[in-house]
């Protein structure tokens, strides 16, 4: 990927954590880890892959982005106020009784969220749904839909991975945040989906497996999920929980607790330190 | 005297599908592997490209409907009303509830009348469950004449409908002048002592049982109550200001339906004695439909029996 194209998607994604954490700690409540180890590929699709119109955001043509993981609703929403959805210090109101921020995503009141979300293991068949729309409509509109590894725990996930597969759902990717880590402990500790991609070429699915905090690797990815045209492709992304927030990776404690001043003072200052080297 | 028709609801769903097909190139058909008895499959034979089957996986179902319908068309999603309202209760309230999504639920078999499928496949909570999502409509009909007209109506309607249908033929209650409003309940038969608020199958049971009970010297009046959900409070209202008694008939449990959707606006408005005729909070059985209809008390019979106890806890 071309240097200054990568800086940009790298700044984009360090304002959407930094988005991330103004929402969490103002609401005093959320999900940080599971929304930071997504910035990246928020970064990516918003920014090069999707075709998005902030002044239309029900445009019928418009590819969508079902966030399956729905708690990760802080990332989606800071990358959604970034490009011009509704203003960026919104963000702030996040979980607000008088704020359209909801938890989880909600369609009909945040402008740019494409289905409401945050019941796992939802998302993925209302995303194959829309992808059979756009098939049955003869439209060229692709679908999105980023789900948590915990999530593939869900038995609605594998039958809405079935529907996919036998419908050929070429217009429909898959993205799973693998961060390895859920509520109660690791994968393993729980009850892992492990192998993956596998899982998921059983069912019908091309399949590639990347680093998801690497945009040499997401733009490979993607160019693979636009080769194929007779089945679904499903992006299996390693990702590191609490991605940027040097006492948030990798810590199972961060999945849905909101930092105490002091710790939003630090991570926002890491943050501000990784912009600013970004934008030297 | 002519012959009463006897048609099943399903029957009349999977006709009105195909009438709505052939108006509407926007409306989608999808089944969860049950499409020859819910009857959507004379939707598939007729326009095979705008039939999904989603197989043998009903949470799938609900969202992938949702899907569709989030894409602009209008979506029939159908499976038994077990399953339907039972299995996949969360995918509807959360996938197409909450966000008020274009979905018609065609919920067939519901209720006792399922006969010898037993307890496992008679739903008698689904009315219950449905009431209980925000914006949900709730259409239950006598007979194939108000089943056409309801599936019309929720194809019109903008936002989730639940459709409840049954197995077993049932007879012919209305002509075919018949008007169907969506809230509207309707007053079939007009009495002073006490009015019967019946919907499904037990419509026609409530016409028998006001019939026996003006020979004993009562004199009841009918309302149909298609639409659960909202339901009609005006006429509510009316009836226990002219009768100063009610009865409820459903083919469901007493809890949470129909009856308590009547107890509910009656003791906050004009409360007068509301009586419930159901089924009384246990599970079904297997056996031919009609049988089991007498046996858990879902007849005209009972009716009576509960609309003279009414009459004589009035004041």
């Amino acid at each position: 990927m071309e240097q200054t194209l990568k800086k940009e998607l790298q700044i984009f994604a360090t304002k959407t954590r930094m988005g991330v954490l103004e929402g969490v700690y103002n609401a005093k409540a959320g999900h940080p880890g599971g929304s930071l180890s997504i910035c990246d590929v928020l970064s990516y699709l918003y920014n090069v892959r999707m075709r998005v119109d902030p002044n239309d955001p029900k445009g019928a043509d418009r590819d969508r982005l079902v966030l399956s993981k729905g708690h990760a609703a802080p990332a989606l929403y800071a990358a959604l106020a970034l490009k011009g959805f509704f203003p960026v210090e919104t963000l702030k109101t996040l979980r607000k009784s008088d704020s359209f921020l909801q938890g989880h995503p909600n369609m009909d009141k945040v402008p740019g969220v494409d289905m409401s979300t945050g019941s796992l293991g939802q998302g993925i068949s209302a995303a194959a749904g829309m992808a059979l729309g756009a098939k049955l409509d003869g439209k060229d509109f692709h679908v999105y839909a980023i789900l948590g590894d915990g999530e593939l725990q869900e038995g609605q996930v594998w039958e809405a991975a079935m529907f996919a597969g036998n419908h050929a759902l070429s217009n429909l990717t898959a993205i799973v945040d693998n961060n390895n880590l859920q509520i109660d402990g690791t994968m393993e500790e729980v009850n892992a989906p492990y192998p993956i991609a596998e899982k998921f070429r059983a069912f019908n699915w091309n399949t590639v497996e990347i680093d998801g905090h690497d945009y040499d690797a997401l733009e490979a990815a993607f160019a693979a999920a636009d080769a194929c045209t007779d089945r679904p492709t499903a992006i299996v992304m390693r990702t590191v929980k609490g991605k940027g927030v040097s006492f948030m990776e990798n810590a199972v404690g961060w999945h849905g607790s909101a930092p105490n001043t002091e710790q939003y003072e630090q991570a926002m200052q890491e943050l501000r330190a990784a912009l600013a080297e970004l934008e030297a | 005297m002519a012959e009463v028709v006897k048609c099943a609801t399903r029957e009349a769903y999977g006709k009105a599908l195909v009438e709505l097909g052939e108006q509407n190139d926007k409306v989608l058909v999808l089944d969860a592997d049950l499409a020859a008895a819910t009857k959507t499959g004379m939707f598939k034979k007729a326009f095979p490209e705008r039939f999904i089957d989603v197989g043998i996986a009903e949470s799938n179902l609900m969202g992938v409907a949702a899907g569709l319908a989030a894409t602009g068309h209008i979506v029939f999603a159908s499976s038994f009303a077990m399953f339907a309202a039972g299995r996949a209760f969360e995918q509807v309230r959360n996938s197409i509830g909450y966000p008020h999504l274009n979905v018609k639920i065609g919920a067939t078999h519901a209720g006792i009348s399922v006969g010898e499928d037993g307890a496992s496949h008679q739903c008698c909570e689904d009315i219950a469950l449905m009431r209980s999502i925000p914006g949900m409509v709730i259409l239950n009909p006598a007979d194939d004449v108000e089943a056409r007209a309801c599936v019309l109506a929720a194809a019109a309607h903008e936002g989730p409908v639940y459709m409840r249908f049954g197995r077993l033929a049932v007879p012919r209650v209305f002509d075919e002048t018949y008007q169907f409003e969506i809230g509207k309940g309707a007053v079939l038969r007009e009495g002073t002592d006490v009015t019967i608020v019946a919907t499904g199958l037990m419509v026609n049971e409530a016409l028998l049982a006001a019939e026996t009970l003006q020979n004993e010297g009562v004199s009841a009046r009918v309302v149909n109550m298609a639409t659960i959900k909202p339901i009609d409070r005006d006429i509510l209202i009316d009836s226990a200001k002219k009768t100063g008694a009610i009865v409820t008939a459903e083919e469901h449990n007493v809890l949470g339906g129909l009856g308590g959707a009547v107890a509910e606006v009656i003791c906050e408005t004009v409360p007068v004695p509301v009586l419930r005729v159901g089924v009384e909070d246990v599970f079904g059985k297997s056996g031919p439909a009609v049988e089991l209809l007498h046996l858990f008390g879902l007849d005209a019979a009972h009716i009576v029996e509960k609309a003279k106890q009414a009459v004589k806890m009035k004041a």
